[in-house]
């Protein structure tokens, strides 16, 4: 489709089918059924195989006319667009609608206490019985638990194998007696994660996606999708000044309320750079020729950072597919950026620094950076496992000496 | 505004890259860095006659091949990358983009197409090659047109053929021309740490020289933009290529057992490295795409410099310390980036310089919002 037969399409469907009167539920389910809810998906699969271009040109209809899309906040994206490659045709027709509807929300059951940076290292244990699965283990964090009807899940069918081939990758219903859900209070007081307890939890046998000891490949896909939203930053999305009137438009600002709130620090993490030439003017800081200097190397950075993102988006959008090395520094350059800007804050602040609350500057806004920051260089991948996947894949550097080769259940690990 | 490089500009670097590669090894730059002269003048012949690469940035209409800093960059970031010796960034880039820039028709008519072909090798005297706003201060012509005063820093300054002098007078400040040879010229060899690089100082007194144009704020702050930019480029390079080496000797070099580029305290130097550079390089290439359409501020040129620089120099320790005792050795080529990295650091103003004019800029333009 042409970009502007795209547009009268669009615009075609809203106006026979749009109403703010809609549940929300109704209003997506439309969608769905319409192939508008997510274009850029294959027509086989409630999408219409649309381009980014193509895609692009949908978003800004509805952005324009202030329409209410599919659900997108959340781990759901990443169960949405794992289940997408590697989920059966089953899977996809039980599973997606749900998702691009906001009726299931999801959360991620990936990093356990004794496996962090070595994912693989999951020894939560799942067992064929009949045709259902039991699983027993522990889980850490797990962003959105507490509210998901639908975890993706990574624990170990085999202990006899390598670590890497022991793996099955799942789908588990959340809302059952064996599972149980726990906050997890992080150091800068909010509780954003959760610790989840499998005790004899069930998984459907058809719920195990890509086959039994493939998770490690269908977990390495939801990595990398989860990796992307860190290098383009993640903030939650932005509520519309304007709130517009209506049934459909009320319960999306509720969906927004609960999926967003875990996420209300996340810009924060990423150093708020943002805010460092207005703070810097504001208290006078920008007269020390130190906080000068530090500032200029924080704009450095983050400005070459997004300009090396257009280079690669350009490169790509010229028909190439080699990956820049360009491409790979990503999440690393955030961290950079992050700690870059949150020491400028610290110097703009001076003793102020010390302050937390509504009383601190800009109304503990600042307190929350330096003390959420410490995240972006963990969540996702540490700097460190950054720094060897790109060291070994683009580099090309040889890889350490492993110890933990040879079946699963002969590798030292963590106790308890 | 381009936005990655074009095909025709690719298939360009591939030519450039094969010239210097065939023309300009590293045991050529090993000899040359021992002449005086420190460059070879067939390489230079054919580098103009065959390529027309000093001429690659000056206009088609006075005999320049009409392209820009793109193209321009190209070149230096190849050169960078194998350390090219002669005088091209101070005759094609420096005279090139001054006498472009700032001499009057006449003179253009005679100096461009000579310049771009490389039959002329100047050289662009400044009496700061620091911050912009420096010079002039301590070169001077008077009524009579006679110029007095020194140059501490002058590249390639014994092998040029003409010197082109940017200086103050009655009638502001101008650029001048004069033969090495005229009465009370008097040049001396300087030693530098980069022996890739022939450095040189001029003291003149009372020198008759010729005025061939006026070198107005403005115009001077864009020549210092494109001069950063070109030189950006070749950092650039100089750290890709020994960022690539280096990787290669952490591949091949055994200790303990292993190959040592197996140890993450080298890979995460390495990654590091690379992410620095790609920063530098975004910088570099985004301030030449800028520069090729606009005439505009010089914020992404200041970026590019200060952003080149560091990571050159980081390379550069980096690439002596991941050799361990070999890197300090005078037989291995890593000291000879470090050295270049060393002068093109400080040449044309140190990063935090350039940091200090960024944020200039951005108060500038907030006070203007």
């Amino acid at each position: 489709m042409q970009l502007n037969e795209i547009k009268i399409a669009v615009n075609q469907f809203l106006d026979q089918e749009f109403s703010p009167d809609l549940s929300l539920v109704e209003w997506r389910r439309r969608l769905v059924a319409a192939g508008w809810a997510a274009p850029s998906w294959p027509e086989d699969c409630f999408g219409r195989g649309f381009s980014a271009e193509q895609s692009a040109v949908v978003e800004q209809v509805f952005k324009s006319r202030r329409i209410v899309g599919a659900a997108q906040v959340g781990p759901r994206r990443l169960a949405a667009e794992t289940i997408l490659v590697h989920g059966s045709t089953d899977q996809k027709n039980r599973y997606l609608p749900s998702i691009l509807t906001g009726e299931h929300s999801w959360c991620q059951l990936f990093s356990e206490p004794g496996s962090g940076s070595d994912l693989a290292g999951a020894a939560t244990k799942a067992e064929l019985s009949g045709d259902r699965w039991i699983v027993n283990g522990q889980k850490v964090w797990n962003t959105s638990a507490h509210h998901a009807d639908f975890g993706i899940l990574v624990a170990r069918t085999d202990w006899d194998v390598p670590k890497h081939q022991g793996l099955s990758y799942f789908l588990i219903d959340m809302r059952q007696p064996g599972v149980e859900v726990r906050p997890l209070k992080q150091m800068n007081g909010h509780a954003s994660f959760n610790e989840v307890f499998l005790t004899d939890a069930v998984v459907r046998g058809d719920d195990l996606v890509g086959g039994e000891g493939q998770g490690w490949a269908v977990a390495t896909t939801t990595l990398s999708i989860e990796r992307q939203g860190f290098a383009r930053g993640r903030n939650p999305r932005a509520t519309h000044s304007a709130p517009a009137q209506g049934r459909l438009y009320d319960e999306e600002a509720k969906e927004l309320e609960i999926d967003n709130a875990p996420y209300t620090w996340y810009p924060q993490r990423e150093g708020r750079p943002d805010l460092v030439f207005e703070r810097a003017k504001a208290t006078g800081a920008i007269a020390d020729s130190a906080v000068r200097q530090e500032m200029a190397k924080l704009v450095c950075l983050s400005e070459a950072a997004k300009i090396s993102a257009r280079f690669v988006a350009a490169h790509r959008k010229m028909g190439n597919n080699e990956v820049l090395p360009a491409g790979s520094i990503g999440k690393l350059g955030a961290s950079v950026i992050a700690r870059q800007a949150a020491q400028v804050h610290t110097m703009i602040s001076g003793t102020d620094a010390m302050l937390s609350g509504p009383g601190s500057s800009m109304e503990g806004v600042i307190a929350e950076t330096l003390i959420s920051v410490p995240a972006i260089s963990i969540a996702g991948g540490t700097d460190e496992i950054q720094k060897n996947i790109i060291a070994e894949r683009v580099l090309g550097m040889p890889k350490e000496q492993r110890q933990d080769t040879g079946p699963f259940r002969n590798i030292p690990r963590n106790i308890g | 505004m381009q936005e990655t490089f074009t095909e025709d500009q690719s298939q360009f670097r591939e030519v450039v890259r094969k010239f210097l590669g065939d023309q300009s090894p590293m045991t050529a730059v090993r000899e040359l860095q021992e002449t005086e002269s420190g460059f070879d003048a067939k390489v230079w012949q054919s580098l103009g006659q065959n390529l027309g690469l000093p001429g690659t940035h000056l206009p088609e209409a006075y005999g320049g091949l009409g392209f820009g800093p793109i193209e321009l960059g190209i070149i230096l970031e190849e050169m960078g990358r194998s350390l090219y010796c002669g005088p091209f960034l101070s005759s094609a880039v420096m005279a090139g983009y001054a006498v472009s820039l700032f001499a009057d028709e006449a003179s253009r008519q005679a100096l461009i197409p000579e310049l771009s072909s490389g039959d002329l090798r100047a050289t662009l005297v400044l009496d700061s090659l620091d911050r912009p706003e420096q010079v002039g201060k301590t070169l001077a012509v008077d009524t009579a047109n006679h110029l007095t005063g020194r140059a501490e820093i002058v590249i390639d300054g014994l092998t040029a053929d003409e010197l082109f002098v940017m200086a103050e007078s009655p009638e502001g400040l101008g650029l001048y021309q004069v033969s090495p040879g005229a009465e009370g010229v008097n040049l001396q060899a300087r030693e530098s740490i980069d022996l890739t690089r022939k450095l040189s100082r001029v003291v003149f007194d009372h020198t008759p020289v010729q005025r061939i144009g006026r070198v107005d704020p403005a115009g001077l702050q864009r020549f210092w933009n494109l001069a950063c930019v070109a030189l950006s480029h070749e950092m650039i390079g100089g750290a890709e290529a020994l960022l690539e080496s280096t990787v290669e000797y952490t591949k091949i070099r055994v200790q303990f057992g292993r190959p040592i580029g197996s140890f993450q305290a080298l890979k995460h130097r390495c990654a590091d490295l690379l992410m620095s550079l790609e920063f530098a390089k975004a910088a570099t290439y985004q301030a030449a795409f800028g520069l090729a359409v606009d005439n505009g501020p010089s914020f992404s040129a200041n970026m590019a410099k200060a952003m080149a620089s560091d990571c050159f120099m980081e390379t550069a320790r980096a690439g002596i310390q991941l050799r361990g005792g070999l890197g300090f050795t005078w037989e291995d080529d890593t000291h000879l980036y470090f050295k270049r990295a060393k002068c093109d650091e400080v040449l044309l103003g140190l990063p935090h310089v350039h940091r200090e004019r960024m944020i200039q800029q951005m108060e500038d333009s907030d006070r203007a919002a």
